[in-house]
C-alpha cells in the first residue's frame, strides 16, 4: 500500500525534448500555410524526419487555433514559438526559453521585407518555386541558430551574384 | 565524350525541374502520394546518369520531398557528389540537401572531410560562405577535429563575409571538440574589435552564447563589452551583450552599480521593443541591492509599459518580465495582484498560463485564500480541459508549495480538494488523491475532519464515478477509501461507511482502486467490531460479520487478480471469525492487531542515501561464485540444460517429475470442480450476470439527475468566513496588547503603528499544524550530486581561457601523408571527442526505441463531441509475424481495443503501399481502398484482425504510414472518426525463429558463400543468458550452441536467408559476429540488434 502511495506523489513531469535542452538559440525556422502545407523548413539541431513532419503538424494547429488578438508567443513543450501571420503564410520560429521574444519576433518581420525586395511582392508560390534562393537568404541571416546579418543589401549580395553567373 | 554531353543536355530537357515538381504536385492533389513515388523512381533514374547538372536537379527536388516529410537518406551519397560539383551553381544544392538532411549519425559524412577543406580554401568565397554555411549544420566530432585549425586560419580571412561566417562555425566546433577551444581563443577575442560589424556581432554571439554557460571564466573580458556597449548601436549586438552581463553581474556585484546608469538611459532612449525587454530583464536582478532598488523608474517604466496600454503580445512580456522581479522584488508585484487576476480572464492562453505562474509565486498566508477562491471560480467557468486541468494543478501546487507553508486553515484545503473532486473529466484525479493523502498523514490535527470528509465521498461515490470510463476523478475514492480505513477510529458512523463501500456499484471502478477498497474495509471492519464488543453489543457484531460475509463475494469474483486475490483471503478470515464468535470468544482485539502500528512518510531519496556501512563492499562475492568451482568440469556440453537441472535441485530436491505430474492433475481437477475458477472471460459484466445469487443483493437506485453538487458536502466559503473572524478576532487581541505597550511608550511609534496591516507572521494557524517531514535514514548524506545532468554539453566548454598555452595545445593540422602513415585521417577513430559524444547519442536511440521499435504500439484517439465533452478512445496493438508459407509475406495481427462507451463500426485501415512493401488487398479493389474490419466494437470490447503484407526485398527495415477510418456511434448520432498511424516492419520481423543443429551450423557457415559483419557494445550489466533470451526473443533467433560465455545463434528470413550469430561476452561487453547471405540483411539486423542491447 504505502510503495502505491509514494509511487503516487506528484514528481517533476518530464517533459519530452526535442534534444538537448537549451542547445540552441533559434530551434528551428517554419513557414507553413493555413491548410498545414509546409513551404520552408530550416532545423538548427537534428530532428528525426518522421518527427519533423508530426512536429510541423502541430506547430500549425497551435497556430491557427489562435486570433490575432492574441500574443504571439506559445509555450510548446520545453520551448516558445514566435510566429506571425503573413496572409495564409504563418512563420513560426522555435526559440530556446533564453532567447530574446521580441527579438525574434522582429527578425521574422525582417526576413520577410527582405523576401519583398528580392521577389518584390512576394507570395506564396514565390517562395514555392524558389525554394533555393529562400535558403540562400535564411542562411545569411541566421547562422547556426544566430542572427548573423539584418542589413538587407549585406544579405541579398551572394544573390544577385548567383543570379548573374546564372545569366551569363 | 562530346556526344555523351550532349545527349546528356538532350535528355535533360525532359527532366522535371523543382518548378515542374511543384507544379504537378499541386495538380495532382488527388493522389499526391503516387504522384510522388512516381517522381521519386525518376529522380532514382536522374542520379543514376553521369552528367553532374541532371544529378543537381534530382538532388534540389528532394530537397523539396524532404521539407514535405520524404526520407531522402538513400540518396545520402549522391548529394555528396553533387557537393564536389566545381560549378558554384550546383555546389550550393548539393550543400544544401547536405545541411537539410545530414546529421551525426550520417555515415557518409566521413567522405566529406576533404572536399570541404577544398572547399573552405577556395578564392571564391561563395565557395567558402556556402560550405561554412553546411557544415554547420552537419558537423560532427571528427569533422571538428580535422577542420578546426582550418575554420580558424578564416576567422582572419579578408573578407568580412567569410570572417563573420567562420567565427560564429568556431561555436558549434567548440561544442563538438573542446579542446579546440583554447588555442582559438585569442583570435576569437580579436574578433571582438573587428572593424567590420557583423564579425564583430558574430564574436559578442559567440562569447555570449559560452559565457553564459560558464560565466566566471569570462569576467576579465567585462571591460571590452562595457566599452562595446556604450558605444554600439546596433541593437541586435547591443541586446547579446546586455545578456552576456545578465550572466557575469551576479559573480560580479560591482559591475551592477556600473551598469545601472547606461541601462536607464538604454531604457529612455531606444524605441526598439526588443531592446527594451532585454534591459528591462538585465536590470531587474541587478536592482538586488537595497540602494539601487530605490531607482524606481525602471518598474514604473515595466508597470506602466506592459500593463495598461499594449497589445497581448506585450503583455505577455509584461508577465514574463513581472516574475522575473517576482524573485527579487515580491512586494512590488503582489501590488498588482488585481491586474494579473484579471489576466486570468485574457483570452489568451499564453497569458494566462504566465498569470497563473505569477500568482504561484505571489501566495502569502494572507492572501492564499482569496487567490484560491478565485480561481476556483475560474476552474467553474474554464472551457477546454486542458486550461482547466493547468489551473487543477497549480491550485494544487500554490497550496502544497515548501511544505504547505501558506495553509493556516487545513480544514478549508481539505475542503477546496473535495470541491474539486466535481470537476467532470479531468485527468487530475490522482493528484487529488494524492494530496488528500498526504495531508491526512502528514498533518495528525486534521484527521478528525479529514476522515468525515472521505466518509462522505465514499457515500456519494456514485456521482464521482457516475461514468469511470471518461473519468479521472475516481482516484479520489481510492484516497478517500484508504483515509477511512487506515484512521477509521476518527470515524463517527463507521457503519454507514462500511455499507458505501460494500456496495455493489463499487465493482465498477477500477482493480486497484477496489484492492484498497477491500484492504481498507476490513480494517473498518475491524475497528467496528472492538467497538461492538467493548460496548457489549454482540449480537450487532455478529450482524456487522455477516454483511461482511454477504457482501465480499462480489469481490472474490472481479477479474482483477489483486482484488480477488485480497477479497478471498480476507473472506476466510472473516468466515474464521464468524465461527469464533458463535462459540463466542472475543476476538476484536486480535482483529486489530492485525493492523496496529502506523506508517509515517518517507522521503522518495531516502533509500538512495542510506550510506554503505564501512567495510561492506557490496560489490564482493558472498560466496565464491558458482562457476569458477563448475569450470573444471572439461567436457564441452550445453549450458542451458545444465543449469536448469541444478537450480531445481536446490530449491526443491525432494520433487520428482512424477510428484509435479501428480500435482498438475490434482490441480487441474479441483479446478474443473470449481464453480468460481475462470479460465478466461474478456469482459467483466458478463460474469457478472452469469454468478448466482445476485439477485439477493440489493441494488441502490442511482438518480442520475442529481445536481453536481452535492448536499452535505462542505463549502470551502464557509470556511474562509470562518477563518477571517478567527484572523480578526486574533487581531483584535493583539491589537489590545499593542495599546498596552503603546501607552507605556507614549506614541514615539505612533505613525508605524496606524499603518499597521498584517504581515504574515501575525497570522497564527488554526489548528495545531504538525506537519510530519518525510523521514530520511540516520546519517544520511546531505549532497544532491545526483540532480546534476553529467551529460551537459557545455560542462566540457568550462575551461579556464586566462592561462597561457602550452605548446602542446595546437589543433591538428593537415600534413602531407608520411609513408608509414597510410590510414587516412578521416577513417582514424577519434580521440576524445567522440567519446565524450556516444553515450548521449544511446540514450536518444533508447529513447526512440523505447517509443516505437517495440514491436507493440498503442495509438489512442480522443473525440471531441458538440455539447458535452465526451472522450472516446481507441487503442490498437500490433504485432508482426513473417509467413513461412510464402516467402515475401507478412502478417501483421492488430488488437483493436475500444475503450469509449460508444459503439464503433465501419472500423477500415488503409495504408499507403511504398515501393517495396504493399498490403494485400482483395481483387479488385485499387491502392486507395482501405480493407474493412472484419468486426465492430461494442463500449469496452477488444478484438484481433489480421492483415497480410507483401514484401519485395526484406533486407531493409521499413515504415508504413496509414489510418484507420471509423464510426462512432452513440445516443447523439455518429460521426466519422480517422485515426493515423505508422507501422513499423523491423528486419528482425522477416525472421522466423528456426531450430539448427551444430553440424549443419558449421557446414553452413565453412560454405563460404556469406558475408560478414559485427557489432560490439559496451556497458553490458545483464547476465549472459538474461542476453540471450532477449535475442531470441526482440531478433526471432535461436541458439544453437553455448559455451561459457560464447554462444552461436541461428535464424531464417521468410525468404530464406539463412542468419548465423557468434556472440561473445566480455567483461561488460558484448560483440556479435554475423554471418549472413547478404549483406545489407545482416548489416540492418545488427544495427537493430545494437539498439536492443544498449538497452541492457
Amino acid at each position: 500500500m504505502w510503495q502505491k502511495y509514494s509511487s503516487r506523489l506528484p514528481a517533476s513531469c518530464n517533459k519530452e525534448t526535442i534534444s538537448e535542452p537549451n542547445r540552441k538559440m533559434i530551434k528551428f525556422f517554419l513557414m507553413v500555410n493555413k491548410q498545414g502545407q509546409t513551404r520552408l523548413s530550416r532545423y538548427y539541431e537534428h530532428v528525426e524526419i518522421h518527427k519533423r513532419t508530426m512536429l510541423e503538424a502541430e506547430v500549425i494547429k497551435n497556430c491557427l487555433s489562435r486570433s490575432r488578438e492574441q500574443c504571439s508567443f506559445i509555450e510548446y513543450k520545453d520551448f516558445k514559438l514566435v510566429y506571425r501571420q503573413y496572409a495564409a503564410l504563418f512563420i513560426v520560429v522555435g526559440i530556446s526559453e533564453t532567447e530574446n521574444e521580441m527579438a525574434v519576433y522582429e527578425l521574422i518581420h525582417n526576413f520577410v521585407e527582405v523576401l519583398d525586395r528580392y521577389f518584390s511582392r512576394v507570395s506564396e508560390l514565390d517562395i514555392m518555386f524558389n525554394l533555393d534562393r529562400v535558403h540562400i537568404i535564411l542562411d545569411e541571416m541566421v547562422l547556426n541558430g544566430c542572427i548573423v546579418e539584418t542589413n538587407k543589401n549585406r544579405i541579398l549580395a551572394p544573390l544577385f551574384v548567383l543570379d548573374k553567373m546564372a545569366e551569363s | 565524350m562530346a556526344l555523351k554531353m550532349v545527349k546528356g543536355s538532350i535528355d535533360r530537357m525532359f527532366d522535371k525541374n523543382l518548378q515542374d515538381l511543384v507544379r504537378g504536385i499541386r495538380n495532382h492533389k488527388e493522389d499526391e502520394a503516387k504522384y510522388i513515388s512516381q517522381c521519386i523512381d525518376e529522380i532514382k533514374q536522374e542520379l543514376k546518369q553521369d552528367n553532374i547538372a541532371v544529378k543537381a536537379n534530382a538532388v534540389c527536388k528532394l530537397t523539396y520531398l524532404q521539407m514535405l516529410g520524404y526520407d531522402i537518406s538513400w540518396a545520402a551519397f549522391n548529394i555528396i557528389e553533387v557537393m564536389s560539383a566545381s560549378k558554384f551553381t550546383f555546389k550550393r544544392i548539393g550543400y544544401l540537401a547536405a545541411s537539410q538532411c545530414f546529421h551525426e549519425g550520417t555515415d557518409v559524412i566521413m567522405l566529406t572531410t576533404n572536399q570541404i577543406r577544398k572547399d573552405l580554401s577556395s578564392p571564391n568565397q561563395y565557395d567558402t560562405g556556402v560550405a561554412l554555411t553546411g557544415l554547420s549544420c552537419f558537423v560532427t566530432p571528427d569533422l571538428a577535429r580535422d577542420l578546426a585549425n582550418d575554420i580558424m586560419t578564416l576567422m582572419s580571412h579578408t573578407k568580412p563575409y567569410i570572417r563573420k561566417k567562420a567565427v560564429l562555425i568556431m561555436y558549434k566546433v567548440f561544442l563538438k571538440y573542446p579542446e579546440s577551444l583554447r588555442p582559438a581563443f585569442p583570435r576569437l577575442k580579436e574578433k571582438l574589435e573587428d572593424p567590420d560589424p557583423g564579425v564583430q556581432s558574430a564574436a559578442v554571439n559567440v562569447i555570449c552564447e559560452l559565457a553564459r554557460r560558464n560565466p566566471k571564466n569570462y569576467l576579465s573580458l567585462a571591460p571590452l563589452f562595457f566599452k562595446l556597449m556604450t558605444s554600439s548601436t546596433n541593437n541586435w549586438v547591443l541586446i547579446k551583450i546586455i545578456k552576456l552581463f545578465g550572466a557575469l553581474t551576479p559573480l560580479e556585484p560591482r559591475l551592477g552599480k556600473k551598469l545601472i546608469e547606461p541601462l536607464t538611459n538604454l531604457i529612455h532612449s531606444t524605441s526598439a521593443m526588443s531592446l527594451l525587454y532585454e534591459c528591462v530583464n538585465t536590470v531587474i536582478p541587478i536592482l538586488k541591492s537595497p540602494v539601487l532598488a530605490r531607482n524606481n523608474t525602471v518598474f514604473l517604466y515595466v508597470e506602466k509599459l506592459y500593463f495598461v496600454f499594449f497589445p497581448p503580445t506585450v503583455k505577455y512580456l509584461g508577465l514574463l518580465a513581472m516574475s522575473k522581479i517576482l524573485k527579487t522584488h515580491p512586494k512590488s508585484v503582489q501590488s498588482h495582484k488585481d491586474l494579473i487576476l484579471q489576466c486570468l480572464d485574457d483570452k489568451d492562453e499564453s497569458i494566462r498560463l504566465r498569470a497563473l505562474d505569477l500568482l504561484y509565486g505571489m501566495v502569502s498566508k494572507k492572501n492564499l485564500m482569496e487567490i484560491v477562491k478565485k480561481l476556483m471560480i475560474h476552474v467553474d467557468k474554464a472551457e477546454g480541459t486542458t486550461y482547466r486541468d493547468e489551473l487543477l494543478t497549480k491550485i494544487i501546487d500554490i497550496c502544497s508549495q515548501s511544505n504547505y507553508q501558506y495553509i493556516t486553515n487545513f480544514e478549508w484545503y481539505i475542503s477546496i480538494l473535495v470541491e474539486l473532486t466535481r470537476l467532470e473529466g479531468t485527468r487530475h484525479g490522482h493528484l487529488i488523491a494524492a494530496q488528500m493523502l498526504d495531508v491526512a498523514i502528514r498533518v495528525k490535527a486534521i484527521r478528525k475532519f479529514a476522515v468525515s470528509q472521505m466518509a462522505m465521498l465514499l457515500d456519494n461515490a456514485h456521482l464521482i464515478a457516475s461514468n469511470t470510463q471518461r473519468n479521472g476523478i475516481c482516484e479520489v475514492l481510492y484516497a478517500a477509501a484508504w483515509i477511512c480505513g487506515e484512521f477509521s477510529d476518527h470515524l463517527e458512523e463507521s457503519n454507514q461507511t462500511l455499507e458505501a463501500m460494500l456496495r455493489p456499484k463499487v465493482t465498477t471502478l477500477p482493480g486497484h482502486i477496489q484492492a484498497v477498497y477491500v484492504q481498507n474495509m476490513v480494517k473498518l471492519y475491524a475497528s467496528i467490531l472492538q467497538q461492538k464488543e467493548q460496548a457489549g453489543e454482540k449480537e450487532a457484531a455478529q450482524e456487522i460479520t455477516q454483511l461482511m460475509i454477504d457482501r465480499l463475494p462480489q469481490f472474490v469474483q472481479s477479474a482483477d487478480l489483486e482484488v480477488q486475490e485480497r477479497a478471498s483471503c480476507i473472506l476466510q478470515l472473516i468466515k474464521y471469525i464468524q465461527k469464533l464468535q458463535i462459540k463466542e470468544v472475543p476476538v476484536a482485539e486480535e482483529v486489530i492487531a492485525l493492523f496496529a502500528g502506523e506508517l509515517n512518510p518517507v522521503a522518495p531519496k531516502a533509500q538512495k542515501k542510506v550510506p554503505v556501512p564501512e567495510g561492506l563492499d557490496l560489490d564482493a562475492w558472498i560466496n565464491e561464485p558458482p562457476s569458477d568451482s563448475e569450470s573444471e568440469d572439461e567436457k564441452p556440453r550445453t549450458i542451458f540444460h545444465d543449469e536448469e537441472q541444478r537450480h531445481s535441485r536446490h530449491r526443491q530436491p525432494e520433487i520428482d517429475e512424477e510428484e509435479l505430474a501428480r500435482r498438475r492433475e490434482v490441480r487441474k481437477q479441483e479446478q474443473a470442480n470449481n464453480p468460481f475458477y475462470i479460465k478466461s472471460s474478456p469482459s467483466p459484466q458478463k460474469q457478472y450476470q452469469d454468478t448466482p445469487g445476485v439477485e439477493h443483493i440489493p441494488v441502490v437506485q442511482i438518480d442520475l439527475s442529481v445536481p453536481l453538487k452535492v448536499p452535505g458536502m462542505p463549502m470551502s466559503d464557509q470556511y474562509v468566513k470562518l477563518e477571517e473572524e478567527r484572523r480578526h478576532k486574533q487581531k483584535l487581541e493583539k491589537d489590545k496588547k499593542k495599546k498596552k505597550q503603546k501607552k507605556e511608550k507614549k506614541g514615539k511609534h505612533r505613525r508605524h503603528n496606524s499603518l499597521h496591516t498584517e504581515s504574515d507572521e501575525d497570522i497564527a494557524p488554526a489548528q495545531h499544524v504538525d506537519i510530519i517531514t518525510e523521514e530520511m535514514p540516520e546519517n544520511a548524506l546531505p549532497s544532491d550530486e545526483d540532480d546534476k545532468d553529467p551529460n551537459d554539453p557545455y560542462k566540457a566548454l568550462d575551461i579556464d581561457l586566462d592561462k597561457p598555452l602550452a605548446d602542446s595545445e595546437k589543433l591538428p593540422v593537415q600534413r602531407h601523408r608520411n609513408a608509414e602513415n597510410l590510414k587516412s585521417p578521416d577513417t582514424e577513430a577519434p580521440l576524445v571527442g567522440k567519446k565524450s559524444k556516444k553515450p548521449k547519442k544511446k540514450e536518444k536511440k533508447h529513447k526512440e526505441k523505447e517509443r516505437e521499435k517495440e514491436k507493440k504500439k498503442e495509438r489512442e484517439k480522443k473525440v471531441t463531441e458538440e455539447g458535452k465533452k465526451v472522450v472516446c478512445v481507441l487503442s490498437a496493438t500490433y504485432d508482426i509475424q513473417g509467413n513461412l508459407q510464402n516467402d515475401s509475406q507478412v502478417t501483421v495481427s492488430v488488437i483493436f481495443e475500444n475503450k469509449s462507451t460508444s459503439f464503433l463500426k465501419s472500423m477500415e485501415l488503409n495504408v499507403l503501399d511504398s515501393l517495396n512493401a504493399k498490403m494485400l488487398r482483395p481483387e479488385g479493389s485499387s491502392v486507395h481502398d482501405g480493407i474493412p474490419v472484419p468486426f465492430q466494437l461494442p463500449p469496452g470490447i477488444s478484438n484481433e484482425a489480421q492483415f497480410v503484407f507483401t514484401l519485395q526485398s526484406i533486407v531493409m527495415a521499413q515504415k508504413l504510414k496509414g489510418t484507420l477510418s471509423f464510426i462512432v456511434k452513440n445516443d447523439n448520432g455518429s460521426t466519422h472518426e480517422k485515426l493515423d498511424f505508422k507501422l513499423h516492419f523491423s528486419c528482425a520481423s522477416y525472421l522466423i525463429t528456426t531450430p539448427c543443429y551444430s553440424d549443419a551450423f558449421a557446414k553452413l557457415l565453412e560454405s563460404g558463400d556469406l558475408h560478414m559483419s559485427s557489432i560490439k557494445v559496451d556497458g553490458i550489466s545483464i547476465s549472459f543468458q538474461h542476453l540471450l533470451a532477449k535475442i531470441c526473443f526482440y531478433h526471432h533467433f535461436s541458439v544453437v550452441e553455448r559455451v561459457d560465455s560464447c554462444a552461436s545463434m541461428y535464424s531464417r528470413s521468410i525468404q530464406g536467408h539463412h542468419v548465423c550469430l557468434l556472440v561473445k561476452k566480455g567483461e561488460n561487453s558484448v560483440s556479435v559476429d554475423g554471418k549472413c547471405n547478404d549483406s545489407t540483411l545482416l548489416s540492418n539486423l545488427l544495427d537493430e540488434m545494437k539498439e536492443t542491447l544498449s538497452k541492457c
